[in-house]
């Protein structure tokens, strides 16, 4: 069945757990809640209890600051905290401290790159409030635990401009890598740190109107939410096909039976009596505050990668493989300028397949590589200019991520290093032709053929080590 | 010497100095006269005599090493045995709000403006009686009983800090700490015959403050004289990092010692004289405003004209507030829980059965008031409202330093008197709303008495953190009558 009749719409808002040292509104430690015991990193303010008062973490702000400005926003000079009213055990005050009317940050766009070509995706706000706590279920009863109370939580809301799953995709990609090269958020999914929700709807290819759209929650993992996107899409179009109607509701996605799950409709949808925070005065950001954060904001991915592709000649693909991480990039420019006689098209090869295969297989991240930038620059230097044959610096390089040691030391008490000494070289030749003289004639009388053959065996004879140009060159001239 | 209860904050302080009397002594003698008032005033919801005695120890062990260096700075508090209202933390101790939904709940800190009278060496001698959340102008709405007025023990102390007033009217303890959200430190002290500072918003932390109307809750103190109050004020205001809308404005020193109110304007509001109000209150007001002429004050009427918006716009804001600022207490964590198998059944229960009638009431209404479709309508209108209140207010002080009003439009009236009317409950704040709505300061003092014998109250309003000319002008009109002085026959 194909609903190639139907085009999704999908708006998407991201939750960002911020990494900051603090909460956001009191002084606990933001701690990994995975592994936290639970409750050991809370306060009076955190649990609320009765009296106590938020007071806004700065650093929250600059980091929202900084991600608002990556993504091409209006910073409010004045914006407001609403309190967000609803009951559930994990919400100490019954409220949760957000933003609403006047947001931070609004009116921006990311810029995607999509098969049909770059596309922006605009974003309605940016926000912060506080993360909830968690809540275990054990045996009939629930227990909470508040390490993750107040902290604080980025929320990004885009226009609903996604029109396929696999934009949404490249949207939260390429999101969660601009978060990761501001250095605002772990960005470990496996965590939960970056949540999503959607809203989707469904409409005639080529329409200009929107459907009617639900909204999908806990969506935890890019996984999750490709899953969740591509059902709804699917069951929406069928309904409509059908001749049904969509009816404006709020779904959870349910991992166990891959299926949206109806939480409650229009008529049931909470009333979240949102009013501005009277424990805040409304938060002024000073715009020379702005102008600064702005001057130290790092080049970004997409930038990045147009950059690597003008100036070092990669293709888009290795360019996009080398900086959707901003330690990935660093590392390859570092390399490059410590070799600058090694073209670059090399270095990034030898990165992105042979260092990062390695270290695939060891299961190292690559930020606990403890291969050098200058390192691996050297090991592509010595293969240029022919030091060491492919091969070898394959075994090299290897060597280089298990023992961190430098590539000259391994090619040295390894023995590895190429043979370019031409006596060396005729001295195989001639022992290899001696030892073949049927072969030799049969080249002699005209089937060259075999002249690879022979080649073969010199540097079969040679460990594999010898200059293979001048070990042709120099059979060339033996069988004159 | 008199009985040590009789003795003013300051003169029990210049006793204390001078080794005349020790700070054990004089708590001695309030936690003797509590044991013996209490059971016809119940002012107390928690007494902490172990506590008491042992700050009344440490006290006089530093007024011994005082004495051998007299340079060093002592704050007047410094041993003075005082009483908090049930509204701010104290640590360590039962703080209900007159609730049942917080019976037995020991907060595990203190609230900033206790913190600092502990800093300032008081001694306290524990909770007092308040309306639940202080919602409330009578303590008729306290989980736990009503308060009694000393002047009268048919008639209520006025509220919600009425326990406060109460136990300072009755010489239980030489000041009190309140709160004021709506007039809950000005109405009562008018009711009781003392002395009532409601604070700048901002002036002083709210943190450990209980919160109930958070744009409107101010800490405030009680005392027998502005004089009494001062070393109070002096102790807690200023700037805390624990309260972003506490000001960081710097302080003023006061001085007292000048009784002089030559070229001080002080205007009187004409809306404020409106039919209902106690002839004998408006009799003594304006009685009073007359002395203040005599001290030099120069006084106009002037106009406030948007007051009679001030109680149904207070009526919308702080319940809103008030509908979120209770929503914690769910019995996840602390509280008494009425269990059940299903959460919101729990939720519903316990709630449903340990807030009393009022607290229901303000919580419904607050919800409704800032519900979906009604939100502008309500909320949102009376914030700007409330915006044409403080706009009166700031023209009002281009022309004035000081507004004198009444407190309240009545003297205390009978135990039970507005039992099934809240609003005419809620008429009782209609001229101490205002100064809520606009944040700015009142200090409420006696100015005479009507013919049952209860006193009759009046306040004076200062511009924002404008606390320095309401000590100074109410300080001179005590140094020129004695209202203040009169103490109830118990
Ligand atoms: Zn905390």
């Amino acid at each position: 069945m194909t609903n190639s009749a139907f085009e999704p719409v999908i708006g998407l808002e991201v939750h960002a757990e911020l990494l900051t040292q603090s909460k956001m509104f009191c002084g606990c430690a933001v701690v990994d809640s995975t592994i936290a015991e639970p409750n050991t990193s809370v306060c009076e303010i955190c649990t609320g209890m009765p009296g106590t008062l938020p007071v806004i973490n700065e650093r929250a702000i600059e980091f929202a600051v900084r991600v608002a400005l990556a993504l091409h926003c209006t910073i409010s000079e004045t914006s407001v905290f609403a309190r967000k009213n609803y009951f559930y055990p994990d919400l100490p005050k019954g409220y949760q401290i957000s933003q609403f009317e006047l947001p931070l940050a609004h009116d921006g766009w990311l810029a995607i790159e999509t098969e049909a070509g770059e596309k922006r995706i605009r974003i309605r706000r940016v926000h912060l409030e506080e993360d909830t706590g968690k809540l275990f279920h054990r045996q009939g009863h629930s227990l909470v635990d508040f390490n993750r109370s107040g902290v604080p939580l980025l929320e990004i809301v885009s226009e609903p401009d996604l029109s396929s799953i696999e934009e949404a995709k490249i949207y939260t990609t390429a999101l969660r890598s601009i978060l990761r090269y501001l250095e605002v958020t772990t960005g470990d999914m496996e965590k939960g740190v970056i949540r999503f929700e959607a809203n989707v709807s469904v409409r005639q290819a080529g329409s200009t109107e929107l459907g009617i759209r639900t909204e999908i929650k806990n969506l935890n993992s890019f996984r999750a939410m490709t899953h969740a996107l591509s059902y709804e899409v699917e069951r929406q179009s069928n309904i409509l096909k059908e001749g049904g109607e969509i009816s404006q509701e709020t779904l959870g996605w349910d991992e166990a039976s891959s299926s949206t799950v109806s939480q409650r409709s229009k008529e049931e949808a909470h009333d979240y009596r949102y009013f501005p925070e009277p424990d805040l005065p409304p938060l002024h950001v000073e715009p020379t505050w702005v102008a600064q954060i702005q001057s130290e904001l790092p080049e970004l991915p997409l930038e990045k990668r147009r950059r690597f592709v003008a100036e070092y000649g990669l293709t888009a693909y290795a360019a996009g493989v080398l900086t959707t991480e901003r330690s990935v990039g660093d590392y390859f420019e570092a390399a490059v300028e410590s070799a600058p006689k090694v073209r670059s098209i090399k270095i990034a090869n030898w990165l992105s397949s042979d260092l990062f295969g390695l270290l695939n297989q060891a299961g190292i991240d690559f930020q606990d590589n403890d291969v050098p930038p200058v390192d691996l620059a050297r090991l592509v230097e010595m293969v240029e200019i022919g030091e060491v044959n492919a091969t070898s610096a394959k075994t090299v390089l290897a060597e280089m991520v298990s023992s961190g040691k430098s590539p000259d030391d391994i090619v040295r008490s390894l023995g590895l290093s190429m043979i370019q000494d031409p006596e060396v070289i005729e001295s195989i030749v001639r022992r290899v032709l001696d030892a073949h003289p049927r072969q030799v004639a049969d080249y002699l009388d005209g089937n060259t053929g075999i002249f690879q053959w022979l080649f073969g065996q010199v540097m079969k004879e040679a460990e594999g080590r010898a200059n293979p140009s001048a070990v042709r060159s120099a059979l060339s001239a033996a069988l004159e | 010497m008199p009985n040590l209860t009789d003795l003013s904050l300051l003169e029990a302080a210049s006793a204390l100095r001078k080794g005349d009397v020790s700070s054990v002594e004089l708590t001695e003698a309030c936690l003797e006269r509590i044991e013996a008032l209490e059971p016809q005033l119940h002012a107390f919801l928690a007494q902490t005599p172990d506590l008491a005695i042992s700050q009344a120890k440490a006290a006089d062990q530093r007024l011994q090493e005082w004495r051998k260096k007299p340079e060093e700075p002592l704050p007047l508090t410094h041993g003075i045995p005082v009483a908090i209202k049930d509204i701010l933390c104290l640590e360590g101790i039962p703080t209900t709000c007159g609730s049942r939904i917080l019976e037995d709940f020991r907060p595990p800190y203190s609230a900033t403006s206790v913190a600092r009278l502990i800093d300032n060496g008081v001694v306290i001698l524990g909770k007092t009686n308040t309306d639940e959340f202080a919602m409330g102008s009578s303590t008729e709405n306290s989980a736990y009983g009503t308060t009694h007025n000393p002047w009268g023990l048919d008639r209520v102390p006025g509220g919600s800090s009425g326990g406060s007033a109460a136990a300072v009217a009755a010489h239980m303890c030489f000041a009190a700490l309140g709160t004021d959200t709506g007039g809950s430190v000005r109405q009562p002290a008018s009711f009781c015959g003392i002395t009532g500072l409601k604070t700048s918003y901002g002036r002083v932390s709210r943190y450990g403050l209980i919160a109930y109307g958070s744009s409107l809750d101010t800490v405030g103190a009680l005392t027998r004289s502005a004089a009494d109050l001062l070393p109070l004020f002096i102790a807690m205001a200023g700037h805390d990092p624990l309260d972003s809308t506490c000001m960081p404005d710097p302080v003023p020193e006061i001085n007292l010692d000048d009784g002089n109110l030559t070229g001080v304007r002080i205007g009187v509001p004409k809306e404020y004289f409106i039919e209902g109000i106690q002839d004998e209150v408006e009799t003594a007001v304006r009685s009073a405003v007359n002395v203040f002429e005599e001290l030099g004050a120069e006084i106009q009427e002037v106009s406030l004209p948007h007051t009679d918006l001030a109680l149904p716009v207070y009526y919308l804001i702080a319940p809103a507030e008030a509908s979120a600022n209770l929503a914690r207490y769910d019995a996840v964590r602390f509280g008494p829980r009425r269990k059940s198998e299903k959460l919101w059944d729990q939720y519903l229960r316990t709630r449903g059965e340990l807030f009393g009638p009022e607290v229901k009431r303000r919580i419904m209404l607050g919800t409704y008031a800032l519900s979906a479709g009604y939100y502008d309508a309500y909320y949102g209108q009376a914030q700007k409202v409330r915006t044409l209140i403080k706009d009166d207010f700031d023209t009002v002080f281009k022309d004035v330093d000081l507004i004198a009003c009444p407190v309240a439009p009545t003297t205390a009236f009978r135990i039970g008197e507005h039992g099934d009317d809240p609003l005419a409950m809620y008429l009782e704040d209609v001229f101490t709303l205002p100064a809520n709505l606009a944040g700015v300061p009142g200090m409420a003092f006696p100015v005479g008495f009507d013919r049952n014998d209860l006193p009759v109250g009046m306040q004076l309003n200062a511009p924002h953190l404008g606390e320095k000319a309401l000590f100074q002008a109410v300080h001179a009109y005590q140094t020129q009558t004695d209202w203040h002085l009169r103490k109830p026959d118990l």
